[in-house]
This record gives C-alpha cells, sequence and structure tokens, in this order.
C-alpha cells in the first residue's frame, strides 16, 4: 500500500482545489462588474468534479490510500456524488441572489466550495482525523456564510448562534474522539472497531461515555432535537441560498460523519448508541414537526421541517441498533432517505427564493394566490412541499417506504413503536406543508402586491427548479434510480 | 389482439394522466381545445375499457386477464403487476363510466373560479389513480394508486368547493368550508393509508417462508392459502387493523367518516360525485382483493367488529340524514349508511355477503353518484342546497324533478331498481354467516339493517317532499328556471338505464363477480361457500 497516490480517486478533491484556487485568483484579478465570472467559474469547476466521480462508478473499484485513510468505495461515491449534485443546485441557486446583494461575490463561492471540498474529503475518511477535518471543513466555511448579510441584525444573531454551539459541538465531538483513541489507541475505524470487540474494553464505562459525546457532537451538525436549538434562528437569519446548504449539504456531511462512526468503529457499543438514537429519532420528529406547525415563516417552517425530517432519517439506523438486526438495511434506506430529501429540500428553497422576490415576503399568508399569477411556480411549489411530506407519486413517497421498510424489517415492539411514531408524525408533517400550498393556491390573490408579481426568476434559478422538479417526479415515478443508491451504500455495512 | 390484450389495461390507467400532461402544454385560454382533449381521451379510455369487458372471458372470471407483470422497483422486488378480474372488471368500468360522465357534465356547468384546464388535469390524474387501484396486483403499487387520488382530489376541493364562510367547531376563526373540508379530508384519509403501509410492510416481511419476499398479491394470497400459519395468530390480527385503518376511512365505516359529509358537501358537483361513485370504494374493494384473502384468519376475527361498526354506520347515517337540513350534507350521510351495507355483506365472509358488497358498490355508485349531480344542477339553478327553501321543484322543473324522485327511489332500494340487490343480498348473507362467526350477533345485525332499510326510506322520501313535492317557495315566484340541458341529459340517461338494467337483470354485474367470489371464498374461508348464492342469482 504505502504513500501511493490514485490521483483518480482524489480527482474530485483535485478539481475543486483547483477551482477554489481559481475563483480566489478571478476574484482578485477582476473587476467589480465583470465578478459575476467567478459564479461562472464556481459552477464549471462543481460541474467537471462530477466527471472523476462518474469515471470511477463505471469502473467500480475500490480505492484505498494512505494506509486506508482515505477510501473510495461504491458508498463515499455515492455520497460524494449527493455533495456535488447538491452543491451544483445550491450554487444555481445563489447567482442571482448574491449578484443582488453587491458584495463580496468571490469570497462567497470560495467559501461554498470549501465546504463541499470538506464533505468530499469526509465521505472517504475511515479514520478519526481525517473524518473531522472534513467535517469540520464543511462547517466552519458556513459560520461566515450565515452572517452575510451583514448589515441585517438576524443575519449576525444567525452566525453567531450557529458558531457559538457549532464550536461547542466540535469540543465536544473532539472529545468524544480522543476518549476513543485514548481507549483503543487507534484513529482507524478498523482498529478501533476491533479494539472495541474486546469484552474488558465494551464493558468500559468510558467507552459509552465517548460514544455519547460523539453523538452530542453530531447531534448538532444534523440538528436533532435535544441539539437543534441553534437551527431555526440560524435558518431564518441565513441568507436563503445558505440555508439551502445548511440544510442539505452540512446535515447530510454531519449524517454520514455520524453513521460511518458509529458503524464502522464503534458497532459493538451499539446498546449505547441504538437507545440514544431511539430517542434522538422520536424527539426530532415529534418537537419538529410540532414546533413547525406554529411557524408562519415559510424559512422557518422549513427549519424545523428538516429538524423532523432528520428525525425520519434516524429512524432506520435506531431501529435496527435496537432491535439487534442487520444494520446494512438502515444504511441502504438512509442513503436513499438523504439523496431524495437533498433533491426535494433543496427544490423547496428554490421555491422560497423565486417566490420571496413575488411575493415579497416570507410569510406563509403573503404567499396567498401565487398560484394564480404564476401556475408554474405555484405547481412546483405543489410539487416540493407535498414531496416532503411524503405523498405519492412524489419522490419523498420513497423514502418515507424505505425508512418504514428498515423499521418493519427489525421487527421488535421498540421499532414497531418507532414506526407508529413516524406514521403518526408523517400525518401531522402533512398539515404545515399542505398550509404553504392552501395559501399559494386556495387563497385568494390579496388586492395589494407586496413584491414583483411580473418578476422573473433567473435562468439559473430556473434550472435549478428544472433540474429538481425533474428528478423529484422521475425519482417518484422510477424509485428504483434511487434504490441503487442505496445498494450501492451496503458496501461500508459489507466491509 | 395479442397487443391490446397485454398493454390494454395499462392503456386503460394510464392514457387519462398522459392526456393530463398532453393538456398541461395547451394555453389556458383555448378552453375549447381543453374540453375536446378532455372528451376525447375519457371518451377513449372508456371505450378501452369496454373493449376489455367483451374480451374477457367469463368462463375464466376468477382468473386474473390481461396480466401484465414487469419488474419496477428490483431491490425490494416491487412489481408492475396488473390484471383484471370478475371482482375488479365492473369497478373499473365503473371507474371509467363516470370519469366521461364526469367530463360530459362539466361541459357547460364550471364552478368558480372556472378554469376548465386545471379542473379536467386534475380529474384525469384521478382518473388514473382509481383505474390504477382496481387493477393493481403489487401491494406498493397499489399503495401508489391508493394515494394518487389524494392530491386532485385535495385541490378539487379546496379551490372550486364550497366557499360558504362558516364558524367550525374548534376554529377560533370562521372559516370557508372548503379549506376546511379540504385538508380534513386528506389528514383522515392519510393517517390511514400511513398505517396499512405498516401492515403492507409487515406481510411483506413475513412473505419469506417461501423463498424471496414478495409484494404480489396473487403470491401472497397463495401463502396465505398454502401455509395458513404464516399470517395468522396475533400478528395477522394487528396487520388487519392496520390495513382495516386505511381501508375504513376510505370506506368510510363509522367512526372513522367525519370526513365524508364535510368533504361531500363541500367538494363541486363533479368533485362529489367521484368521491361518492369511486373513491369510497377504494376502501371497500381493498378488503375483498387485500385484507380478506391475505388474512383470512384475522378477518374472521375481526368480521364480529365489522360487522358491528357497519350496523352502527347504517343506523347512525339514517338517523344523521334525517336530522340534515342541506340537501348535499343529506346524500353524503346516506352514503354512510349505504356503504354500512356494502361492509355488513363483506363482514359475513360468505360468497353471498361478499357479492352483496360488490354489487352494492356499483349500485351505490350509479345511484349516489347520479344523485350528487342532480344535487349539484339543484343548486347551480336555486343557488342554495337548504331543504327549507327548495320544495315544488317538480312544478318547476319536471323533468329534472322526475330524474331526482326515481333517483331517490332507487337509492332506498326498491325491488326492481339497483339499489335493492346489495341491501337485500347483505341481509340475506347476515342471516347465515361463515362458520364460526356468532349467529346471534350476525342475526341481530340483520334484523337491525332491515330496520335500516326502513329509515333509509324514510329520509329519502322526506327528502323527496321537501325538495320536490308541495308548491314552490313565494322568493321563487318570477324567477325562470331552465329544466336540464342536453349534456345534463347525456351524462344522467346512462346511468338510468344502467339503474334499471342492473336492477332487473343483476346478471350483468354478478355474471362477472360470482366465479371470482365463490372462488376467493373457497380459497380463504373454505367452510363457508353456500349453495345460496346460486339459488339467488340463478346461476
Amino acid at each position: 500500500m504505502g504513500f501511493e497516490i490514485d490521483y483518480l480517486a482524489l480527482a474530485p478533491e483535485l478539481v475543486v482545489v483547483a477551482t477554489i484556487l481559481g475563483v480566489l485568483a478571478l476574484d482578485l484579478l477582476l473587476p467589480r462588474r465583470a465578478k459575476f465570472l467567478t459564479a461562472i467559474a464556481a459552477v464549471l469547476g462543481v460541474s467537471l468534479a462530477a466527471i472523476p466521480l462518474l469515471i470511477m462508478a463505471v469502473d467500480g473499484t475500490t480505492r484505498s490510500m494512505f494506509e486506508g485513510s482515505f477510501t473510495v468505495d461504491t458508498f463515499a461515491l455515492v455520497l460524494k456524488g449527493l455533495f456535488v449534485v447538491s452543491a451544483y443546485l445550491v450554487l444555481l441557486m445563489s447567482v442571482s441572489y448574491i449578484e443582488g446583494e453587491r458584495y463580496y461575490q468571490g469570497e462567497y463561492y470560495f467559501l461554498i466550495l470549501c465546504s463541499l471540498l470538506g464533505s468530499l474529503v469526509m465521505a472517504s475518511a475511515r479514520d478519526l482525523i481525517v473524518l473531522f477535518i472534513g467535517l469540520e471543513l464543511t462547517t466552519a466555511p458556513l459560520f461566515v456564510l450565515a452572517g452575510w448579510r451583514k448589515g441585517d441584525m438576524k443575519s449576525n444573531e444567525a452566525s453567531v448562534k450557529y458558531y457559538i454551539l457549532g464550536v461547542l459541538s466540535t469540543a465536544l465531538l473532539l472529545y468524544g474522539m480522543s476518549l476513543l483513541y485514548g481507549l483503543t489507541g487507534e484513529v482507524a475505524f478498523v482498529g478501533i472497531r476491533t479494539a472495541v470487540a474486546d469484552p474488558a474494553l465494551a464493558a468500559e464505562p468510558a467507552l459509552g461515555m465517548a460514544v455519547l459525546l460523539m453523538l452530542v457532537g453530531f447531534g448538532f451538525k444534523v440538528a436533532a432535537v435535544p441539539f437543534h436549538f441553534w437551527a431555526p434562528d440560524t435558518y431564518e437569519g441565513a441568507p436563503t441560498p445558505v440555508t439551502a446548504y445548511l440544510s442539505v449539504n452540512s446535515k447530510a456531511a454531519g449524517f454520514v460523519a455520524m453513521l460511518i462512526v458509529m458503524y464502522q468503529a464503534v458497532p459493538g457499543a451499539s446498546e449505547v448508541w441504538g437507545p440514544a438514537l431511539w430517542v434522538m429519532a422520536a424527539a426530532s420528529m415529534i418537537v419538529g414537526n410540532l414546533s413547525a406547525l406554529r411557524q408562519t415563516n415559510i424559512v422557518r417552517l422549513l427549519a424545523y421541517s428538516s429538524i423532523a425530517q432528520a428525525g425520519f432519517m434516524l429512524v432506520p439506523f435506531a431501529a435496527a441498533a435496537v432491535a439487534g438486526t442487520d444494520l446494512s438495511e438502515a444504511f441502504s434506506a438512509t442513503v436513499i432517505y438523504l439523496v431524495i430529501f437533498a433533491v426535494m429540500n433543496l427544490g423547496a428553497f428554490a421555491v422560497v427564493i423565486a417566490g420571496a422576490r413575488k411575493t415579497g415576503t416570507g410569510d406563509i399568508p403573503g404567499w396567498a394566490g401565487l398560484g394564480t399569477y404564476d401556475p408554474r411556480l405555484g405547481v412546483l411549489a405543489a410539487v416540493f412541499f407535498f414531496s416532503l411530506a411524503g405523498i405519492p407519486p412524489l419522490a419523498g413517497w420513497f423514502a418515507k417506504f424505505v425508512m418504514f421498510r428498515s423499521v418493519m424489517i427489525a421487527g421488535s415492539t421498540a421499532t414497531v413503536v418507532l414506526a407508529v411514531i413516524a406514521a403518526v408524525n408523517a400525518v401531522i408533517a402533512l398539515y404545515y406543508y399542505a398550509r404553504v400550498i392552501k395559501a399559494v393556491w386556495l387563497d385568494p390573490v390579496p388586492a395589494i402586491a407586496a413584491g414583483d408579481r411580473e418578476a422573473v426568476p433567473s435562468g439559473s434559478l430556473r434550472l435549478a427548479l428544472a433540474i429538481a422538479g425533474v428528478l423529484t417526479l422521475v425519482v417518484g415515478v422510477f424509485p428504483a434510480i434511487a434504490s441503487v443508491f442505496g445498494e450501492a451504500s451496503r458496501v461500508l455495512a459489507a466491509g | 389482439m395479442e397487443l391490446f390484450s397485454q398493454w390494454g389495461l395499462t392503456l386503460v390507467v394510464f392514457l387519462p394522466i398522459l392526456g393530463a400532461v398532453v393538456m398541461a402544454a395547451i394555453p389556458r385560454a383555448r378552453e375549447t381545445a381543453v374540453k375536446r382533449l378532455g372528451l376525447l381521451v375519457s371518451a377513449v379510455t372508456f371505450l378501452l375499457s369496454v373493449g376489455l369487458l367483451f374480451n374477457f372471458d367469463y368462463g375464466r372470471a376468477s382468473e386474473y386477464q390481461f396480466e401484465m407483470n414487469r419488474s419496477w422497483i428490483s431491490a425490494i422486488n416491487a412489481n408492475y403487476h396488473v390484471g383484471l378480474d370478475g371482482i375488479s372488471l365492473p369497478l373499473l368500468i365503473l371507474s371509467t363510466f363516470f370519469v366521461l360522465l364526469s367530463v360530459i357534465y362539466s361541459w357547460n356547468h364550471w364552478e368558480e373560479p372556472r378554469n376548465p384546464k386545471a379542473f379536467l388535469i386534475l380529474m384525469l390524474i384521478l382518473a388514473t389513480g382509481m383505474n390504477g387501484t382496481f387493477v393493481a396486483l403489487d401491494l406498493v403499487l397499489f399503495f401508489i394508486f391508493f394515494e394518487l387520488v389524494l392530491l386532485p382530489m385535495y385541490f378539487m376541493i379546496g379551490i372550486w368547493g364550497d366557499k360558504t364562510v362558516r364558524k367550525i367547531p374548534g376554529f377560533a376563526r370562521e372559516t370557508e368550508t372548503r379549506l376546511y373540508a379540504a385538508i380534513k379530508f386528506f389528514l383522515f384519509t392519510l393517517f390511514g393509508s400511513a398505517f396499512m403501509l405498516l401492515g403492507f410492510l409487515a406481510v411483506y416481511f413475513r412473505s419469506d417462508v417461501a423463498g424471496d419476499r414478495t409484494f404480489d398479491i396473487p403470491e401472497l394470497i397463495r401463502i396465505a392459502s398454502d401455509t395458513p400459519e404464516v399470517f395468522a395468530g396475533r400478528f395477522g390480527w394487528l396487520v388487519f387493523g392496520a390495513m382495516f385503518l386505511g381501508f375504513a376511512v376510505k370506506v368510510p365505516m363509522w367512526p372513522l367518516h367525519t370526513w365524508l359529509p364535510d368533504a361531500h358537501t363541500a367538494a363541486p358537483t363533479v368533485g362529489s360525485v367521484l368521491l361518492a361513485a369511486i373513491m369510497l370504494k377504494l376502501g371497500s374493494y381493498g378488503f375483498i382483493r387485500i385484507a380478506l384473502p391475505i388474512l383470512p384468519e384475522a378477518a374472521h376475527d375481526w368480521a364480529p367488529a365489522i360487522a358491528v361498526l357497519a350496523v352502527i354506520g347504517i343506523i347512525y347515517g339514517s338517523l344523521a340524514c334525517l336530522a340534515q337540513t342541506d340537501m348535499k350534507r343529506l346524500i353524503a350521510f346516506s352514503s354512510v349508511g349505504h356503504m354500512g351495507f356494502v361492509m355488513l355483506g363483506i363482514s359475513t365472509l360468505t360468497d353471498v355477503g361478499i357479492n352483496a358488497s360488490i354489487i352494492g358498490m356499483v349500485a351505490h355508485g350509479l345511484i349516489t353518484g347520479l344523485l350528487f349531480f342532480l344535487a349539484g344542477s339543484m343548486s347551480h339553478r336555486y343557488h342554495t342546497r337548504e331543504m327549507a327553501r327548495l320544495g315544488g321543484n317538480q312544478k318547476l322543473m319536471p323533468i329534472l324533478g322526475g330524474i331526482f324522485a326515481f333517483t331517490a327511489f332507487a337509492s332506498l332500494g326498491l325491488p326492481g331498481l339497483a339499489g335493492f340487490w346489495g341491501e337485500f343480498m347483505s341481509l340475506l348473507g347476515a342471516y347465515n354467516p361463515a362458520a364460526g362467526l356468532s349467529l346471534t350477533l350476525f342475526r341481530t345485525a340483520m334484523v337491525l339493517g332491515a330496520v335500516g332499510t326502513v329509515l333509509t326510506a324514510g329520509y329519502m322520501l322526506y327528502m323527496l317532499q321537501k325538495v320536490n313535492l308541495g308548491e314552490p317557495k313565494a322568493e321563487w315566484e318570477g324567477h325562470h328556471f331552465h329544466d336540464v340541458d342536453r349534456y345534463e341529459l347525456a351524462a344522467w340517461v346512462p346511468l338510468i338505464v344502467l339503474i334499471v338494467a342492473v336492477g332487473i337483470y343483476p346478471r350483468i354485474v354478478f355474471g362477472a363477480t360470482t366465479d371470482a367470489v365463490v372462488d376467493l371464498v373457497r380459497g380463504a374461508f373454505p367452510s363457508t361457500v353456500t349453495a345460496a348464492l346460486t339459488t339467488v342469482v340463478g346461476g
């Protein structure tokens, strides 16, 4: 093995690094009115990064480097694909939004790309150090991005809250990791797993402590209850494309990190993290949904909804761990859920960006009649919000379906209870998603226009809407497409 | 012909939604083009389904015909498996037929805020959902079609529904009826179907005793009859309960029915018609197609409870009708009663009872569908549905009044019209339920059901008297009411003909269903096939 470098395996990361440098250089050299070129460079760079991913996906071999610390298997490829595509969509959504703000365009794209780089690295991480670096590189640029609208107090609040809680979670995560290292003397997941398999160590209380601390750290990243308090304020205050990125990419990164560590490193301690995840899943669904019911701001509604969705995503893992069944089913279900959630949630945020200009507000009652004066956007809103609610034949149904499936496969009493909680919550969730659609389609157009009803979304935003819309419909009708990702991700569970 | 027998069924299911996609591309202003396309698509779909009807081999009615089985989601072994047997055939025809009639009726009846394009698109999506549910032979596919009807109906009620502002208990502010009814319908159904899905998954995971796990309905039925112990016991009882929630909300059975009066009353005319005529049947069809044959033992355990709830539904629905002042609401509650008879028939677990429930479904579809058309046309003319303000309709509009009287008589179960068979035979079935079911309970149910038929006659005559008879109220003096127009006649006359035809010659339905039902009962409840059926329907 040694330190031979497989450049193809590193190619996506290298392309992104090159793009980051390119964007920085362009930003220095270009005059102010030509700064929009940085956006084009960023979009191009991210598109290019997809090419080596496709090549490796066709090739299909597992590539491993640095003594196994950095591994590109099908699981990593699926997630890298997810990160690249969702970053691409976020960039498309950002272009006109950031241009409208008229400052620091270059830096904006620089930071987003850095965060993307972090999540790409993280997906391949197979030891604690690489994982930590990847995860932090994903999060740190977002502290700055959340406060992007400098003149806006809410944006500042968003940034500060996210920063303080983010740092706290990082500290806890690191503490947990150091304990784990202290106990096992290993940083590589394989080594830790072997060490934890030793019954003497498994009985060690410090191991439980380490696992729980890491779980808390990850809980912050994915905004699971009770570690969700930062999310609504940060989501509301941050610029909307950044919120979209936070709720999809950074959440997915947190999830993936959690799953890899729990499954690859400490499966032996599943009697510690299983019940903890069970509680987090149930609490996230219930608290997220009940809080979302009371929101009147559409971004805050999406914030609470994504907390609830995080709960749904935790369900398969919690169920499998509690019931002690094969975790590969849970892996597959969670990855499918992540992929579908990313598409439909980004779509919903794109609708919010386009709709906010037309209606001139983020308040749901202010969206009344949007479907009447812009039927296309109205239809897209219905597609994404009902997809989030899991109504067939939109993609969301399959996410919910695989979630329920993996719970029922476990089949113990605790998991059936969790399934019932999830089923009831799916119904509650419909109510608040439908409230948005009620405003859009069922309520009359207000006499006074607060926004520019004739506004046409920019070309890139329209492209983002189209991509997300088509994917939501196609995956809904042919879920086999999404289940391919689920199957591919089983490789991690197998090894 | 080979091609038709393979793809015919798929065409019937997907042609409407294809039509909807094409329609979306037509500009909204070109109303005539939109309407013509809607008519064309629904007519072709209907004709294709009639083609299936004529190519159907009645000698093999218990087998699935025009079958197609393709891999769909291979990872979970869910397939695109559709087929038609004697049970689903009448319901599929009913569905395609009603969509066509609804398009014809809509031709010049658009409720505010008009927009025929959007309305027809929703109607065509709805058609795909309904047709698909009746032919799906895979649980996942069934689930998708079952849920596909939710979105269009939500929008139909929510956008074109009743705009009366009223105080709704539990709400701080006065709300428009349509908003309340639309979300209530959606939430109730989703609640049921979430549990139904859990039930489907549970069955799926148990099905691996005989090889691969499967969602295939015929395969699951085979497993259930070959190795009854697999789906038996507490497991079966719980799973049946989960499916029961899903289907019973849709039927709806008391006490899960409360969404129905609101939804039916608030929906636009065509929405009410399709809800009553087709969508309620998705639930009872689910019981017959899925719950009974896959979980026979649990069905046996649940049957008394279903019978009790059904009888409560019959009595409660009828009494509630007598308390209504709103004509549409009265018809809506009458559905609770009529579907009670359908469920009573199913709960007997006999061939007589299940056959009764299927003809009951068809009859209820024809009759109540027509009643909602009539109620819609009347409120279109009077701008009210308050029966206290109506009266003397027979004098103002003789033809409309005549059709209304005819339909009311059909609905109260007059022998010789379609409504009679379902009620009569389900009571007959309850006299002699499947072996092992409490005779006392079912015979009591039969007596109470018979009382229900009297009550049905009571409220139907009450409505008829209020609306049709007497002198027109003073407020209508000087108003000119135009009697039925040709679009209305085109939509209603076929229904009248069918109501009479099924009433006089029930073999139109039984001819298709009997063999399939007997086969189902023989497989699931072997001890209970009776000779009664043949003596009743003569073959």
